[in-house]
């Protein structure tokens, strides 16, 4: 039950803090979920990444899906040197998830 | 509290931020910060704009009079309607800003010479060529002309306030995605910045001369070789004023000094070059038919300007309709108004007049700190420009432009000790007169002409056009068409700014401009149609003043007999012509290189390459081999010729143009540059005709190994990302056309809009450019005209009324009010 509650609350704290605040704010948000909730490290490191992972890659697979994949196309060139839209939500994901991952890490030892 | 494991986690969130908030440096180049880049709420995913956007928006700004209502239709284009005219500018400014402001600021911080604060040290030659041009001085003389007038300065008061008011809307999410990969962020708009773009397109138009290259070829060539390799004019001409034409009484009498021989004509000092060169291509067509030559009876005005070709486009379509003026066509992001359209009673365009208004002037001064400067006899004070050039991560580059008053003008001295940019300057000092820093209003122009009614409203506004001179057309909807070689020019005497000059007194300056009334118009000419394609303005037999050299004529010979030769003519006729890709220049030389070539001494391979040219019929269009053949075996043609001659000329030096070697080599088969004087023998045409196909013929093959003889594979037409990122660019369209053809489309330079207006009494408009609504290279219509202008094709231009609010066109609907 803790678990799926940090993950939402993760997810949904990250959200709005971005909507005012840089985009480390994500790491706050995970921070304050795992200090406030308590779980095992390990646990709380799994629930931001999971968090993360999927605000991060549902929002930008969301939003190239509307853009028909128009930009994520181009910017792949660019960035990953391949063209491959799903790499990329793929690579916004995975970054966004280590990010708070890590700053839940922190949190969780705040506790113990 | 678990310390030791809390610091470590925490340690490395902080490190990974500082990471991901840092711009690495991968393989060469730097790569965005990604953190910010790829936050789906921050970075690049926030310019992925929904393919079912819709733009409808109800905005309130306190600067406002009255009430604007703009509707985009399907292709984007805005249709803006509004109650104070002044309103319509601050909106011009607003949309120009939402779709195009990264362009906007790039452009003006290319023409202000600040191109090193985004791009760090690799700007700064760039950036102290512009500045020692004196661009920023250029637009600040502009501004102030400009601002005399409190009609042009209320307009652009309203269009910098409606850049800024999106400017200040902007968050770190909507900013275009250009700023987010590069890292830097718009600044405010300003007036002078409107400015310093128009002085951009002085700059694109008005600074290409040949006179350090001229001066060097002067210097390596004797009198006679230099008039065989640089004459004047070519027997084909065909101005765009035509010969015969009677001009008015000449009013101002250029004199050349007495010691012009002496130290200018005969001097054989060799000079430098400039590394910066605007395209020599920068020209266009238009044209006007008069309604005895259409099918409908009413006049046909036609115009495609051809430019560097790039996305963003420079282009940004637009009406603006206002109690005064209802006005639809091409707009400049980045300054007020339109540029080249119609309006409800006539049509307008222009094509570059391309005439030589930058003259450089060596200059002698007492001693190395530049204060003070030899001029009739004694030395006066310099006045000194500072310019302090920010450079990203790096320290300021102070550089100090010694300016010298050459009679009524203060020049900047662009070259001297300090600045060679790598070159050999001889030390020398050379300040440069530049028309473009004369005080003129060009935005008058277009503030009156998109209110024109008739004939005497375009003469009016046309002359507010000094630079860049521009042949401007006209055609209104009562008959009249007519066309200005409209410009204010220097009246130069015979030679004079074809070379470097000297500055020590005032014998050499400029000693007056052509007055307006002197300069060549048509005017419902008897042949039914004016055009004009970069040609020579006027016959110079006959004009008094003195044109220069180097105008491409081709384009013109063509577009003159097609339209001569047609009547009933459709504005469908007059798309076929504007995409049409007929090389003149070919069909002249290949009938000499098909009877001079020796068939017998050409092998298998050389053979093959022979019988496609000889079986081509002139023409670049896609497909076509013979024209990929005509143009390498031309180049190899022109080395054969020259090279022997050159081989020991200074690296900088003019070259003879393209129709010299073919007008020379028509009129005289024995043209003396024939021979190979490293060779004991004689060399003929033949011979060299001979050669150069058979060197043409190593290259075409691989060439074709490649796969691409095909002319529009070797062309590879591209239309480059302004920064070019490949991704944003779009490559190897296949289109036809080419520097001699009317659809003058190169590599990276053409038609840059195309349109064609059929004034009958209910407009028919039609017009394309190379791009799309949208700078943002995450919509949909960043790019969506560029098919249909490869394919030839035009849309349907709708100049929209008050009673079309509920067309079917419309996709949104925005407000303005206070």
């Amino acid at each position: 039950m803790k678990f799926l509650v940090s993950i939402i609350l993760t997810a949904l704290l990250s959200f709005a803090l971005c909507l005012f605040m840089p985009w480390w704010s994500i790491a706050i948000a995970a921070f304050a979920v795992a200090a406030l909730i308590p779980q095992k490290p390990g646990k709380s490191f799994v629930t931001a990444f999971i968090a993360l992972f999927f605000l991060w890659g549902g929002l930008s697979f969301w939003i190239s899906n509307s853009n028909h994949h128009l930009l994520a196309h181009k910017v792949s060139q660019l960035i990953l040197k391949m063209d491959n839209p799903m790499l990329l939500v793929l690579a916004t994901a995975i970054i966004g998830a280590l990010v708070a991952g890590l700053a839940a890490l922190a949190g969780s030892f705040v506790r113990k | 509290m678990r310390v030791v494991p809390f610091i470590i986690a925490s340690a490395v969130t902080v490190a990974l931020i500082t990471t991901l908030n840092t711009r690495l440096t991968i393989g060469g180049t730097k790569a965005p910060a990604f953190g910010n880049f790829l936050s789906p709420q921050h970075g690049f995913w926030q310019n992925a704009e929904p393919a079912n956007t819709d733009f409808s928006a109800n905005l309130n700004f306190p600067s406002l009079n009255g009430k604007v209502e703009v509707y985009f239709d399907d292709r984007l284009v805005p249709h803006i309607f509004a109650e104070q005219e002044n309103d319509a500018y601050f909106v011009q400014g607003y949309l120009h800003a939402k779709f195009r402001l990264w362009q906007m600021e790039l452009q003006t911080f290319a023409a202000g010479g600040r191109i090193s604060e985004i791009l760090g040290d690799k700007g700064l030659e760039h950036d102290r060529e512009f500045r020692r041009l004196g661009m920023v001085y250029a637009a600040e003389i502009a501004l102030k002309e400009s601002e005399k007038d409190p009609v042009l300065k209320a307009e652009c008061d309203a269009y910098t306030a409606g850049v800024n008011a999106w400017i200040n809307s902007l968050t770190e999410s909507s900013l275009p995605i250009e700023y987010k990969l590069i890292g830097y962020k718009p600044e405010p708009w300003t007036n002078l910045k409107s400015m310093l773009f128009l002085k951009y397109m002085s700059y694109d138009l008005s600074a290409r001369d040949e006179d350090f290259e001229m001066t060097n070829a002067k210097s390596f060539f004797n009198a006679d070789d230099f008039s065989k390799l640089f004459p004047l004019i070519q027997d084909s001409l065909d101005p765009i004023i035509p010969k015969g034409t009677a001009f008015a009484a000449q009013k101002v009498f250029p004199v050349p000094p007495l010691k012009a021989d002496s130290v200018y004509f005969n001097n054989h000092d060799l000079a430098i070059a400039e590394s910066f060169k605007p395209d020599r291509d920068n020209g266009s067509n238009n044209w006007a038919v008069s309604g005895n030559k259409t099918k409908s009876g009413s006049p046909i005005l036609c115009n495609d300007p051809h430019l560097g070709l790039n996305l963003p486009s420079l282009w940004y379509e637009i009406q603006i309709s206002t109690p005064a003026f209802n006005a639809y066509g091409v707009s400049f992001p980045g300054a007020p108004g339109v540029i080249i359209g119609f309006n409800d009673s006539c049509a307008f365009g222009v094509t570059n007049g391309g005439r030589d208004v930058r003259d450089y002037y060596e200059i002698k001064f007492k001693d190395d700190s530049r204060s003070e400067y030899l001029f009739n006899g004694s030395y006066h004070a310099t006045r000194f420009r500072i310019d302090t050039i920010k450079i990203k991560g790096k320290a300021d580059y102070i550089d100090s432009v010694a300016y010298v008053q050459l009679g009524n003008n203060w020049c900047p001295v662009m070259f001297d000790k300090s600045y060679s940019g790598g070159r050999n300057t001889n030390n020398k000092y050379y300040a440069v007169r530049w028309k473009a820093h004369d005080p003129s209003e060009e935005l008058k122009y277009f503030n009156l002409i998109n209110r024109a009614k008739n004939y005497d409203d375009y003469n009016a506004a046309a002359v507010y056009f000094h630079t860049p001179g521009q042949n401007c057309v006209f055609a209104c909807k009562n008959g009249d068409i007519a066309i200005r070689t409209q410009g204010e020019w220097p009246a130069k005497w015979k030679g004079q700014g074809d070379f470097v000059m000297p500055g020590t007194d005032s014998s050499f300056l400029w000693q007056g401009m052509i007055p307006q009334d002197e300069v060549p118009y048509q005017y419902n000419p008897e042949r039914g149609f004016v055009s004009s394609a970069n040609q020579k303005p006027v016959d110079d037999v006959t004009y008094p003043y003195y044109l220069g050299r180097n105008y491409p004529e081709y384009r013109g010979i063509t577009i003159n007999r097609r339209l001569n030769a047609m009547t009933g003519i459709t504005p469908q006729d007059m798309m076929a012509l504007q995409t049409d890709n007929f090389d003149i220049g070919a069909a002249m030389a290949k009938p000499f290189i098909v009877a001079n070539i020796k068939e017998a001494d050409l092998n298998a391979s050389e053979k093959k390459y022979f019988d496609i040219f000889k079986n081509w019929n002139c023409r670049n269009d896609v497909g076509t081999q013979g024209a990929t053949i005509f143009e390498v075996f031309w180049n190899n043609f022109d080395t054969v010729v020259y090279a022997d001659e050159y081989a020991k000329a200074p690296k900088l030096i003019m070259h003879p143009f393209f129709s010299t070697l073919l007008e020379e080599v028509l009129k005289d088969t024995a043209y003396k540059f024939l021979d190979d004087i490293t060779t004991p023998q004689k060399e003929t045409l033949a011979d060299d005709i001979t050669k150069a196909f058979k060197k043409a013929a190593i290259e075409l093959q691989e060439i074709d190994g490649a796969g691409n003889l095909d002319w529009e594979k070797h062309k590879a037409t591209r239309i480059n990302h302004l920064a070019k990122l490949a991704p944003f660019s779009r490559l190897n369209l296949p289109i036809g056309g080419g520097n001699r053809n009317i659809n003058a489309t190169k590599t990276d330079h053409g038609p840059s809009w195309r349109m064609v207006i059929s004034l009958t009494p209910q407009t028919e408009a039609y017009g394309v450019y190379p791009g799309g609504q949208s700078g943002n290279p995450g919509s949909k219509y960043y790019d969506n005209f560029v098919d249909e202008w490869v394919a030839g094709k035009y849309y349907t231009l709708w100049m929209m009324t008050a009673n079309d609010k509920n067309d079917k066109r419309i996709i949104a609907k925005m407000n303005f009010s206070k």
